[in-house]
């Protein structure tokens, strides 16, 4: 969810009667509904955004008997030259570029495939929805294990005379092999709101293009295309700042490796700001990925703004 | 006054989601394609979740004697529970389930209350400064966790704490840090906020009338009405509270607080049994799986609404 999203769903709010108590007595009583939620959301949201750009600018560590030292853009020029830096955001930048429309298409599929009238629609939708609701953490164990070099996964594959390669083991395929199955734990999510856009779209539309004889295809293309443009917004923005935050799975399957080849920002942040203690420079990391997750955002403001200028 | 607030409750639940859309029905060769797609698709999804629970009855040896044929998926061969009864050997496993249990429970329903009587104020009531609070609120929903969590780590260390023994400073390795940051949500607030706007504000006037005062109408009248929400927003606060694995991982050291997900860490440390590692999988998903499948209708809802409902 995006404020350019949510803004958008905010504005058809009808005008605000006053209230029939007296104003005054209805601010008070504002002010203290509001209140638990005010101190939660400061302390525990908006103090640490904060101080994630105080912190990167410190030496601050985890525990240390002596308070932080202000140390200028020293964690920045440190991270910049660090390789394992590198190839974390080079990790976290191929992640996403490839997941985003891999998942996306193929939840896009998923969504068509059930929304017609068929037997046993709900039935599958079932199905297609249960990898969500597991835990990553449970779906990580699970392909760990798949993805062994005699696991599942190898085995099926040799049945059909095929030597499968030691998918987490070998700096080629380990990357390639976390995106498949978190592909696979997500879809689900994105068939179901896919599914959701589709039924926004009003039938008559189609029923007209079946009058004009419109084939399927050219209903998808002038229909259906167009009519999920908010739904497709809404999910690559979603979809790509989930695929950021990329940390369970490199966490329990690759420990970052083989040779750096799966490490992403989380996990490197989680190693110098958990395992090494060294906040400050964590903080630094989070930064950079903050800085992604804004690019992103303001990329998706400006193409959804072309769009309704057209 | 009941009349009324029938006819609202039926006129603001939210409608359910029927994707089959009711056009033509399909020639019979796309029919049959479409079938067999549908049903590649599900033994994608599903077979590797059956795999993993039929495996959690098999010693490992048998797990890997069977991989290559279709006996992976079958419960054949020698099926026993001593996956299960080696999973409560090796770790406090109910110590772990009775962690997770409270701290999702604790989330779940301080989050309602709290988040609930937020967006009460912000929908229903009149104050200064009511537009900048959910402008905050909205903006701060483009921050992932995962950018502050090394931030907010340094900082609930800090923070001030009191056992038997007296005041002490830091809240690691407590209940209250897996729980407390995670009770204020935005999202959650923002959903209520959607919610209450869309319930007529006549019925406060008529409720203030009868001599209530706000706080009355909140629980009273707007809450009653607000199912919906409610169970939007308890789905979708229990799945991260179940699922939680960075921020546990990180704050937790000692086994008496340590949830589920964390625990799934020890099967990974020395002699690794897969057939152990599957029985845990299997205990701490199977039960949220009948979950969903028992509100399953309630459970695509609330997730499609994350997406592109309004």
């Amino acid at each position: 969810m995006t404020p350019a999203v949510v803004a958008a769903r905010l504005e058809p709010s009808p005008p605000r009667r006053r209230g029939p108590a007296g104003s005054r007595n209805q601010r008070t009583i504002a002010w203290l509904m509001m209140l638990p939620a005010a101190v939660l959301i400061i302390t525990f949201l908006i103090v640490p955004i904060g101080l994630t750009f105080v912190l990167a600018f410190t030496d601050a560590k985890l525990i240390s008997p002596r308070p932080a030292q202000f140390i200028g853009v020293d964690n920045f020029v440190r991270l910049f030259e660090n390789g394992t830096f590198w190839a974390s955001l080079r990790n976290t930048i191929i992640f996403t570029i490839v997941i985003v429309p891999f998942q996306s298409g193929l939840a896009l599929g998923l969504a068509l495939l059930v929304n017609t009238k068929m037997r046993g629609t709900n039935f599958f939708r079932t199905i297609y929805f249960l990898p969500l609701v597991t835990s990553i953490v449970v779906v990580s164990m699970l392909w760990l294990f798949m993805y062994q070099p005699n696991g599942l996964i190898n085995s099926i594959l040799a049945r059909f005379g095929i030597q499968g390669p030691d998918w987490l083991g070998n700096p080629a395929t380990a990357l390639l092999a976390i995106i498949l199955m978190s592909a696979w734990q997500a879809m689900g999510l994105h068939m179901v709101v896919w599914l959701a856009g589709l039924q926004t779209i009003p039938a008559d539309l189609y029923e007209a293009a079946d009058l004009d004889g419109a084939s399927k295809w050219q209903q998808f293309a002038n229909v259906t295309w167009p009519g999920l443009r908010q739904t497709r917004t809404f999910i690559l923005i979603t979809i790509t700042i989930a695929a950021f935050g990329l940390f369970t799975q490199v966490n329990l399957m690759t420990q970052g490796g083989p040779l750096n080849a799966t490490t992403t920002l989380v996990y490197q942040a989680v190693q110098t700001g958990f395992r090494q203690q060294q906040t400050g420079y964590a903080s630094a990391i989070s930064l950079v990925f903050f800085v992604l997750v804004l690019i992103v955002t303001l990329i998706q403001r400006y193409l959804t703004r072309d769009k309704e200028v057209r | 006054m009941t009349e009324v607030i029938a006819h609202v409750a039926d006129r603001t639940a939210p409608a359910p989601l029927e994707h089959e859309a009711g056009r033509t029905r399909p020639p019979v060769l796309r029919r049959v394609v479409g079938m067999a797609v549908r049903i590649v698709a599900a033994l994608v999804f599903g077979l590797p979740l059956l795999f993993m629970v039929i495996s959690s009855f098999k010693p490992d040896t048998q797990i890997f004697a069977d991989l290559g044929g279709i006996q992976a998926f079958l419960p054949v061969g020698a099926l026993s529970l001593d996956n299960y009864t080696g999973v409560f050997e090796r770790v406090p496993f109910a110590t772990f389930l009775f962690n997770s249990i409270l701290i999702s429970v604790l989330t779940v329903g301080l989050g309602i209350i709290v988040n609930s009587m937020a967006a009460f104020a912000l929908a229903r009531l009149r104050f200064r400064g009511q537009k900048l609070a959910l402008g905050i609120i909205l903006a701060t929903l483009i921050v992932p966790f995962e950018v502050m969590a090394l931030p907010l780590l340094w900082e609930v260390n800090l923070l001030p704490n009191v056992d038997s023994l007296g005041f002490y400073q830091g809240w690691l390795d407590t209940y209250q840090v897996q729980i407390v940051p995670f009770i204020a949500n935005a999202f959650s607030i923002f959903l209520f906020y959607q919610y209450f706007d869309s319930i007529p504000k006549e019925l406060d006037e008529a409720a203030t009338v009868d001599g209530a005062g706000w706080f009355r109408i909140y629980r009273s009248i707007v809450m009653p009405l607000a199912g919906p929400a409610v169970a939007t927003v308890a789905i979708l606060m229990f799945l991260p509270a179940w699922n939680q694995y960075l921020w546990p991982l990180m704050v937790t050291q000692s086994e008496a607080v340590r949830p589920v997900m964390v625990g799934i860490d020890y099967f990974k440390q020395l002699n690794v049994s897969w057939g152990q590692i599957m029985a845990y999988a299997s205990i701490i998903t199977v039960p949220i799986l009948i979950l969903f499948i028992a509100f399953q209708r309630s459970f695509v809802n609330s997730i499609a609404s994350s997406g592109v409902k309004g």
